[in-house]
């Protein structure tokens, strides 16, 4: 895939293979570098700089006093972070997987998506809550959780999810950036993907999706660690003769409404893959926005290839759980082409 | 082979078991030991006086309009005047007020206007003042959370180098909430300058103590986080004032959090709404009466000379002017913006909010047509 880089031709330097991991590490450390109230907390993201590294080195370099291991609690984490951000700095906490998001869940619903609001805008919560989330790593149960849906359904909260690794240096950095507080998801299964690329780098506006493959016979809505196996999927259907168009949604709140529809209209097919269960999940509110603002441009109805409604799998179970390119492949064939 | 084990504890291991007292509810000094606190200078406990009566009247006077249904619903701080007042006056201005839903006396004894303290219970919106103006956290609605707030607060003061301690109010229900024991121990281990004031005042709504608490008394809960807890007579705003200031004293030294539990009795309902006959009896409530903490300033301050009649009548007159406002800004209705509803959402604006505030502007313009 493409980027754009923020430094011009003459002068970038030479591109080296990256991982989402480094991507990520190089974000925080140049946010930290940048503005002297970033902080970075979280449990065991000091010393050991993470359980998936992200933020190794940090506190060697900037010091305990701006990126320490804090006592293991989540809700103490976000609970603080609030307070601090209250006091006018920018904290970036680690919940180290997405089920143990959960004992945070109230802090976050309750305060750090309401605050603003609450105070008519006298106090902004500019804070960034990473969640490394999703499956496909052999995690044993509470590691392979996909929260997006509860996150995306609060009023005031903020949700990306990067598939590269030139998106996770570029999204997190705006994430920090942001007046905004961001939920900001990273995909496990992602993190040690490699891309050729020079940091820093500046890719999309961060409430953009981005067309990622461009096709006209159907659009395939994905993010995060779907992009890749929606990919795939459309690299299958070229075999086939089959032209998929793949947007990475990039932002899930907000939903650029445009690029989507821009697509649809074009392709007038669209289906929307994530790992999460189905019912009640994410793929349903785009189903529906997508289809209100472009149903007589659409031939099919839009189609959710998602996870089970079942309870996230063992690991020896995962590959029947998630969707896979075969099962895009079979789930577009049950349209009637004919139409 | 041997296990490193530690050699002495870092603070007394548990408060004293009487509750820290200079007077009593007679108006006489009680001669408990007060464990190295001094009581507030005479001039300093007539101020406080007189802010006790303000806010009683306030509390009584906001009561009796949510009655008349001038307000949604009212959470009274009746008779637990001299936790609010005491704690709130020892702080600085610069320092940082967390407060909860039943500390609207404490917001009035900060200086925030009446109207703003209100807002929330009259129903126009959530927070009704600039945290910023008052350092005054929004008043806490989901019970604990604000202790992790205070504790964050006080945690990049210090990583700041900002002489700004934090004060929050919690209640014996609250402590029972896994937000508290998390901001104890966050305080505790990063040593914040935090004040937690935690308002015994015997029911979480309709729960008695006993089913909340097997503790022998909730100030134990800090030796347990490395911290120093004390427990005082809540009622006695002499020792509700001196342990604030001792607490606060300690933080800005560096010294760290302090746990301090202020035993007390919610002499109303839980809020207009609750029905306290179901669960405690009248007489109950009347033994607390005796306990009262305006009535025994009174007697003290009086006994010390420093309060006579034309004063104390200064006094009331102040507590009734106070009402009267109250009165009057709660018998005006307050002005909403339906356009506000979408308008502090986001620093960033959002298409769909945009849309979905023209569709609400055209229903109010097609409405509004005769």
């Amino acid at each position: 895939m493409t980027v754009t880089t923020a430094t011009t031709a003459e002068d970038a330097p030479t591109p080296v293979s990256v991982t989402m991991t480094k991507a990520l590490n190089q974000a925080l450390r140049d946010s930290l570098s940048d503005d002297e109230n970033v902080l970075v907390f979280g449990e065991d993201v000091g010393r050991l700089g993470g359980v998936f590294r992200v933020t190794e080195g940090l506190r060697k370099e900037f010091g305990p006093e701006r990126v320490w291991d804090s006592p293991l609690a989540e809700s103490g984490i976000v609970g603080t972070a609030i307070g601090m951000a209250m006091a006018g700095m920018r904290p970036v906490v680690e919940m180290q997987f997405d089920a143990y998001a959960y004992p945070a869940f109230e802090q976050i619903v309750s305060h750090v998506a309401k605050m603003r609001n609450r105070t008519k805008g006298k106090v902004s919560l500019p804070l960034t809550i990473r969640i490394p989330y999703a499956g496909d790593i052999g995690g044993v149960e509470h590691h392979s959780d996909s929260s997006e849906a509860y996150w995306c359904s609060t009023p005031g909260l903020t949700v990306v999810t990067p598939s590269n690794p030139a998106d996770a240096y570029s999204l997190l950095r705006d994430s920090i950036a942001s007046e905004d507080p961001v939920i900001f998801m990273e995909p496990k299964s992602r993190y040690w993907m490699k891309d050729e690329l020079s940091l820093p780098v500046q890719t999309a506006p961060m409430d953009r999706a981005q067309v990622v493959r461009v096709g006209s016979d159907v659009t395939l809505l994905a993010y995060g660690p779907t992009v890749r196996t929606a990919l795939a999927a459309a690299e299958e259907g070229a075999e086939h003769g089959l032209a998929i168009e793949v947007i990475d949604l990039r932002s899930l709140s907000p939903f650029d409404d445009e690029t989507v529809s821009a697509s649809v209209r074009k392709t007038t097919r669209a289906a929307i893959i994530h790992e999460a269960a189905q019912f009640g999940g994410y793929g349903a509110e785009v189903a529906a926005r997508v289809t209100e603002a472009n149903f007589t441009h659409l031939s099919a109805p839009i189609l959710r290839i998602t996870g089970f409604d079942v309870p996230y799998p063992s690991p020896k179970l995962e590959e029947y759980f998630l969707p896979t390119a075969e099962r895009i492949l079979d789930a577009l064939e049950s349209w009637d082409w004919e139409l | 082979m041997t296990i490193d084990v530690p050699t002495s504890r870092s603070h007394r291991s548990l408060p004293q078991l009487q509750p820290i007292s200079f007077i009593g509810a007679d108006g006489q000094p009680t001669g408990v030991p007060t464990d190295g606190l001094t009581i507030p200078s005479d001039r300093t406990l007539l101020g406080l006086y007189q802010k006790m009566v303000q806010v009683r009247r306030f509390e009584a006077q906001v009561t009796h309009l949510t009655r008349q249904g001038r307000l949604a619903t009212y959470p009274s701080a009746a008779g637990q005047e001299a936790i609010e007042v005491g704690a709130t006056t020892a702080l600085a201005p610069g320092d940082w007020l967390f407060p909860t839903y039943r500390d609207s006396a404490s917001l009035l004894t900060r200086g925030v206007p009446v109207t703003e303290i209100l807002s929330a219970f009259r129903g126009d919106w959530h927070c009704g003042f600039d945290p910023n103006e008052y350092h005054t956290s929004p008043a806490a609605t989901p019970l604990a959370t604000q202790t992790l707030h205070a504790t964050g607060y006080a945690m990049a003061a210090k990583l700041k180098g900002e002489d700004a301690c934090t004060l929050t109010f919690l209640g014996d229900g609250a402590s029972s909430e896994g937000d508290t024991h998390e901001a104890f121990n966050f305080a505790s281990v990063w040593q914040t300058p935090t004040v937690f004031v935690l308002a015994n005042n015997q029911y979480a709504i309709s729960t008695p103590l006993r089913e909340q608490s097997n503790a022998t008394m909730l100030a134990d809960r800090a030796a347990g986080y490395g911290m120093p807890g004390i427990r005082v007579d809540g009622n006695d705003i002499a020792a509700v004032f001196a342990a604030v200031t001792a607490a606060l004293e300690r933080a800005r030294n560096g010294e760290g959090p302090t746990l301090i539990e202020c035993l007390t009795y919610r002499m109303e309902s839980h809020t207009n709404s609750d029905d306290p006959t179901k669960y405690r009896d009248a007489e109950e409530v009347e033994h607390w009466k005796q306990f009262d903490p305006i009535d025994r300033l009174e007697k003290h301050l009086r006994t010390a000379r420093i309060l006579d009649d034309a004063t104390a009548a200064d006094i009331t007159a102040s507590a009734e002017e106070l009402a009267t406002s109250v009165r009057d800004a709660m018998n005006t209705d307050a002005e909403v913006d339906p356009s506000e509803l979408f308008a502090y959402v986001y620093a960033n604006p959002r298409a769909n909010l945009a849309t979905q505030q023209e569709k609400l502007e055209a229903e109010l313009a097609t409405a509004a047509q005769p």
